[in-house]
């Protein structure tokens, strides 16, 4: 789960971690109002939305005036916003983030994510912030340091001079860096966040580290246990479609194909998409309906796949194990008859009850491809797109 | 001969008394899986399915010489399950239960060093010895006791595996669900060097996805220590690479976790690929002919 850089900011404030000053805003009179409130006379208006690449795009402007910050305010508040990391759809900007101008000496990357591999919490830093970090990593990967956290003693402060050390802070840097990492490793911990990305970490002409902008995301397994992040959740942000199979819980990518899927298990569901394209298709979906496959799951299955106006095809794909082939073929049949559904449906199924399954749609009456194995289905669901 | 389980193993169940436990639990036994005991807090004393319910798993071990744990216990309270298990004794813990946080795993996964115990999972559908063992979720009637080794991180997609290499005759030895989570039990490796060490297993399967980097390792282990065939398999060549919001997780991976760098890892390493899980069972036919 994605948190709005605001939200971001207000956690980093609760954790000691310093930000620049700001509010957010809703509309253009109250995005003036806060700039008053802030003072000075440098503003940045920056789009909430929950991806990066807003400068590129039009979602963060600088302001001289109150009036100024109303206008950004207004060319962006109702808009979608399209970075290169939205797709083509772009994302709402609902609310707008006014914030204080920095005075900027340097700028600094710094992120923490769990690293699988090494099964640590990782922290990263670059004296290469304020730009793509994929770029730097691709290019000059000497320029990113990483340490990685035991998760027995948390983050030491020999670990944090070392990180501070890489960015080659002066004395009166490092003796704000020091705590600034800790709090945030802490706040990583106790939030169950799997990234958290400063970029940049500025330096500011006074010598102070500020956060200019926050990126969190929080771990979906763990939300469970952070009911006041879960409560911040931004529905506006996620895709609706995934958001309803999530609803019914279903998992549910979006792709650009016009062949949908419905499997149960998300390894056999990506292997499914992966045998689509192999016979000359293009998947439209990934969709894991999962262990508890009833005619309900089913049917709300059915609806979402074909909320795409793209879909020229479906395959069903269940290997029943629990669940059982007559079950889902039942489930098929009653969703197919309520839906009424006018693109060609391809049914594979295995394992339990299996003959059973294909018997009921074989007398279904309804056009429902039957397929003999995984091959077979692949080749007859892409001929019927 | 098999790894891990056989049917001698003797299970307890943590969570035997719950939903997902009793129903399981009820289709290992059936399958001949020696389930001892249950432990589920507060409810010892109890006889639940035939077995004793005990409050700890200290207890169940101490009365049974139980050296299995199979865990359905929820994911908020399933870390420490685990680490009751490997206090409690437990040889060989079997986690199931999946949506476990993964900062649970990294602390869990710390303190498993300091214990003589396997962990397989969690979010995993288990292990089976065809015709011995049980201890999971999986189908047992698609297993066929033979001389094939499988090792997934997924469900399903692994018995597409075991259903074709029980229709052409090479069936199981033993098949081993290392999950699908992050951060989790056995690798690939551990598996696969177990499989090297096993007299019946002549051949072995590797289900692999993308993220992460244990099919890469694997490959390098293979082409140190593997001598038996191995045929693998990657799925997810079609998954989108996400909807990041930061961009800290490709710096760790350096390209590294898709399923185009498994393949050619996979097979710069000498393994039998195939694109197509259909064809799981025919190549390692294949191989063994």
């Amino acid at each position: 789960m994605n948190l709005h850089e605001y939200q971001a900011k207000q956690l980093f404030a609760r954790y000691g971690v310093p930000v620049t000053r700001g509010e957010v805003a809703s509309t253009p009179a109250l995005a003036a109002a806060a700039a008053d409130r802030l003072g000075g006379d440098l503003w940045v208006v920056k789009a909430q939305v929950h991806a990066g690449g807003r400068g590129k795009a039009g979602g963060v402007k600088l302001a001289r005036s109150s009036e100024e910050v109303r206008a950004a305010a207004k060319t962006m508040l109702g808009q979608r916003l399209t970075t290169k990391q939205t797709g083509a759809d772009g994302l709402p900007i609902n609310q707008v983030f006014v914030e204080a101008g920095s005075q900027i000496a340097r700028e600094l990357y710094l992120s923490m994510l769990v690293d699988r591999g090494r099964e640590r919490i990782a922290v990263m830093v670059s004296q290469d912030g304020g730009m793509d970090i994929e770029e730097v990593a691709a290019n000059t990967p000497e320029r990113i340091i990483t340490i990685a956290v035991h998760p027995a003693a948390g983050l030491q402060p020999y670990q944090a001079r070392q990180l501070g050390f890489a960015l080659e802070l002066d004395s009166a840097q490092m003796k704000q860096f020091i705590p600034l990492v800790q709090n945030l490793y802490r706040l990583f911990d106790a939030s169950d966040a799997s990234l958290v990305e400063i970029n940049p970490l500025i330096v500011n002409t006074d010598g102070q580290l500020l956060a200019l902008d926050a990126k969190i995301n929080i771990e979906d397994n763990a939300l469970f246990r952070q009911p006041d992040l879960q409560a911040w959740r931004d529905p506006t942000q996620e895709d609706p479609m995934e958001r309803s199979a999530a609803e019914h819980d279903l998992n549910y990518v979006s792709l650009d194909g016009n062949i949908a899927c419905m499997v149960n298990g998300a390894g056999l569901a990506m292997a499914t998409m992966d045998l689509i394209k192999l016979h000359g298709g293009e998947p439209a979906n990934f969709l894991d309906v999962g262990g508890g496959a009833t005619p309900e799951r089913v049917a709300a299955a059915f609806k979402i796949i074909l909320s795409n106006p793209a879909v020229a095809a479906i395959l069903i794909n269940i290997f029943g194990g629990i669940v059982r082939c007559d079950d889902i073929a039942s489930g098929i049949i009653q969703a197919v008859r309520e839906i009424g559904i006018s693109v060609p449906v391809v049914v594979r199924l295995e394992g339990t009850n299996v003959e059973a399954g294909k018997s009921l749609l074989a007398d279904s009456g309804l056009d429902i491809v039957a397929a003999e194995d995984l091959t077979d289905a692949a080749r007859k669901v892409v001929a019927a797109a | 001969m098999s790894v891990l389980v056989n049917k001698e193993s003797r299970i307890i169940c943590q969570g035997l008394t719950g939903r997902q436990g009793s129903f399981h639990a009820a289709q290992c036994i059936e399958y001949g899986a020696r389930i001892v005991a249950g432990v589920t807090p507060g409810r010892g004393g109890e006889q639940h399915l035939g077995v004793p319910v005990f409050d700890t798993v200290v207890s169940a071990v101490a009365e049974t010489g139980a050296t299995v744990s199979m865990l359905f216990v929820p994911a908020p309270f399933a870390a420490d399950a685990i680490l009751a298990a490997a206090d409690g004794g437990i040889e060989l813990i079997v986690c199931i239960t999946e949506g476990i946080p993964v900062l649970d795993m990294v602390r869990v996964k710390a303190v498993l060093k300091d214990y003589d115990c396997r962990l397989i999972g969690p979010n995993c559908p288990g292990i089976i010895t065809p015709g011995e063992c049980k201890i999971g979720i999986m189908p047992g009637f698609i297993h066929q006791p033979g001389k094939v080794g499988i090792i997934s991180r997924s469900g399903t997609l692994t018995y597409e595996a075991v259903y074709q290499t029980t229709c052409n005759g090479l069936g199981q030895t033993t098949c081993i669900g290392i999950g699908g989570d992050p951060v989790r039990g056995m690798s690939f490796i551990d598996c696969l060097a177990l499989f090297e060490q096993d007299p019946a297993t002549e051949g072995i399967i590797m289900v692999g996805e993308i993220g992460g980097t244990d099919e890469e390792a694997a490959a390098r282990y293979i082409q140190a220590h593997v001598t038996k065939p191995v045929v693998a398999y990657i799925a997810g060549v079609t998954a989108p690479a996400g909807k990041r919001m930061g961009h800290a997780g490709a710096i760790i991976s350096g390209g590294e976790g898709t399923a185009a760098a498994k393949y050619a890892a996979l097979e710069a390493a000498g393994v039998k690929t195939v694109r197509s899980p259909a064809e799981l069972g025919s190549a390692m036919q294949a191989l063994l002919g």
